[in-house]
């Protein structure tokens, strides 16, 4: 009985010694943390993907707090995060569209040949290095996994021998961006639908050689843009995204399909005819000649005219014009 | 002098003779487990060796002036865990509050001593082996020592097994656990070094 006794209250005793003396130390060397580093964590994704350039989400945390790093650093969390971390520092931040990854490439196995067969180890840096791969086109995506491998979201997937991007995934943290050794991934603004899918800086006749899809440089499109928003250099054409306007015309003219355009989110100008007023605004901005009408009489938008531009409906003075 | 001669020898053949990873098998876990890379071999390494010349003391301290006199040496083991892992707490708590740097080196290694049975084993070890309180510290050093010269030397080893060309089924950890076994046969030699 007086073993157990004993055994209990010395066990015991230096339990509650140990607790006490770590309750009072912890008390004593407590490090007084910033308490916005706490609330700034909990807001963003956790992911962890060092896109923002800290080694992860507690990083950026601290970093933000001690003002180091903006408050819309997050890449990943998007607006939504930026506005909240914000508002926990107290700053305003401008919202920024969510841009998406996307390859610049269409060259898969049917439309591009390969100059050499390879059989190495399967990563795009490493055949890149033997004579800039083993496709025809010295710009083209290998398909070899390097940027599947860096996008810590699963969102790219190799399909047919050229990685494409999920862009329901996508976060638009920019690491594949960085992972590619042939620079071949942009980060793209989400609303803009159309995209120039070839970076071959080659002469169009060389390009025709060893791609069925790649850009010849023929400047069709160039002429086709009726908003000056493609620029044409080394051979290749590139549309500015601040300048289009999605109306989709240069993806009809490309005669390689280098263009890509989602046409299944094309939309068309309708006027509201009960409203309009027939000053004929929207039948002067339009490009297309797709709106007709007199003066002070209804117009109407001619559908298998009109692109999508969107021009119309700010033009309209009593906005009567949607897009649908 | 004879003194100072047997620490020395204490010292000695607790890094090399009895390695505590090498021919006691204590502390594989985070022998296996941080020894990827040499940066944070040494990084647990400094973390271990604080630990246990710590434990050393204060668990002779708990078993000579607690246990001994009240005659319940059989609660060593639970008292002993309880200590360390008290002690490794106390520790994180002084370094974090006095010397960030040395904090952050070792991060997370830290808190993973509480769990490391070579510290455990030392404590026992030191009270077994009839140990006085010098003795008892220096064989905590030489043992944390070597616990730090076998996981360097092979976090070096794994470093370069990440570049070479091994055969499919023995990548990773099999060849990490063979390894293991070759060093351990080279530690074998060292058993003859003092007679």
């Amino acid at each position: 009985m007086n073993v157990i006794l004993l055994s209990l209250l010395s066990l015991g005793g230096m339990g509650l010694l140990f607790g006490i003396l770590l309750a009072v130390a912890s008390k004593k060397f407590s490090i007084e943390t910033d308490p916005r580093v706490e609330t700034i964590r909990d807001v963003l994704p956790g992911a962890n993907c060092g896109a923002c350039g800290y080694p992860g989400c507690d990083a950026f945390a601290a970093a933000v707090a001690a003002g180091e790093a903006p408050a819309d650093g997050c890449t990943v969390g998007g607006t939504n995060v930026a506005r909240q971390v914000a508002s926990i520092m107290g700053v305003d931040v401008e919202d920024r569209e969510r841009r998406i990854a996307r390859v610049l490439c269409q060259g898969d196995c049917e439309n591009a040949v390969d100059k050499y067969e390879y059989k190495g180890i399967e990563d795009c840096v490493a055949a890149s290095m033997l004579a800039d791969g083993f496709k025809g086109c010295g710009y083209g995506c290998l398909g070899l996994g390097t940027c599947v491998r860096a996008c810590p979201f699963d969102a790219i997937y190799i399909d047919n021998g050229i990685a494409v991007v999920n862009p329901d995934k996508c976060t638009g943290c920019g690491i594949c961006v960085e992972a590619c050794p042939k620079g071949l991934i942009e980060l793209i603004p989400e609303s803009s639908l159309v995209q120039v899918l070839c970076i071959s800086k080659d002469p169009g006749r060389q390009v025709r050689d060893y791609c069925k899809v790649g850009c010849i440089g023929c400047r069709l499109c160039v002429k086709a843009c009726q908003f000056d928003a493609i620029e044409f250099a080394d051979n290749l054409a590139k549309i500015d995204y601040d300048k289009c306007v999605n109306c989709m015309v240069c993806a009809e003219k490309c005669p390689t399909g280098t263009i890509y355009a989602d046409f299944a989110k094309r939309k068309v100008a309708v006027i509201d005819e009960e409203n309009c007023i027939g000053c004929t605004a929207c039948k002067r901005v339009c490009k297309f000649d797709a709106i007709e009408g007199d003066v002070k009489k209804k117009h109407r938008v001619l559908q298998d005219k009109c692109t999508g531009c969107g021009q119309c409906v700010e033009k309209c003075p009593v906005k009567v014009i949607s897009m649908e | 002098m004879e003194y100072i001669g047997k620490i020395f020898l204490i010292l000695l053949s607790s890094i090399l003779i009895n390695n505590f990873v090498m021919s006691r098998f204590l502390g594989i876990c985070p022998f296996l487990g941080v020894s990827k890379r040499v940066e944070t071999a040494v990084g647990m390494g400094a973390a271990v060796t604080f630990v246990m010349a710590m434990a050393s003391l204060i668990t002779y301290i708990v078993q000579y002036g607690i246990l001994e006199p009240l005659n319940i040496q059989y609660l060593q083991t639970i008292v002993f865990i309880l200590v360390i892992a008290c002690l490794v707490q106390f520790v994180e708590m002084v370094i974090q509050k006095s010397s960030p740097t040395l904090y952050k080196a070792l991060g997370v290694y830290l808190p993973l001593i509480t769990t490391n049975c070579a510290v455990l084993g030392v404590a026992i070890i030191n009270i077994d082996e009839k140990y006085d309180l010098i003795q008892a510290l220096f064989n905590g050093i030489g043992a944390a020592l070597g616990f730090t010269l076998a996981i360097v030397l092979f976090a070096g080893i794994r470093e370069r097994l990440e570049l070479s060309d091994i055969p499919k089924p023995l990548k990773g950890f099999p060849i990490a656990l063979i390894t293991a076994g070759l060093m351990s046969v080279a530690f074998l030699g060292f058993q003859g070094l003092i007679k």
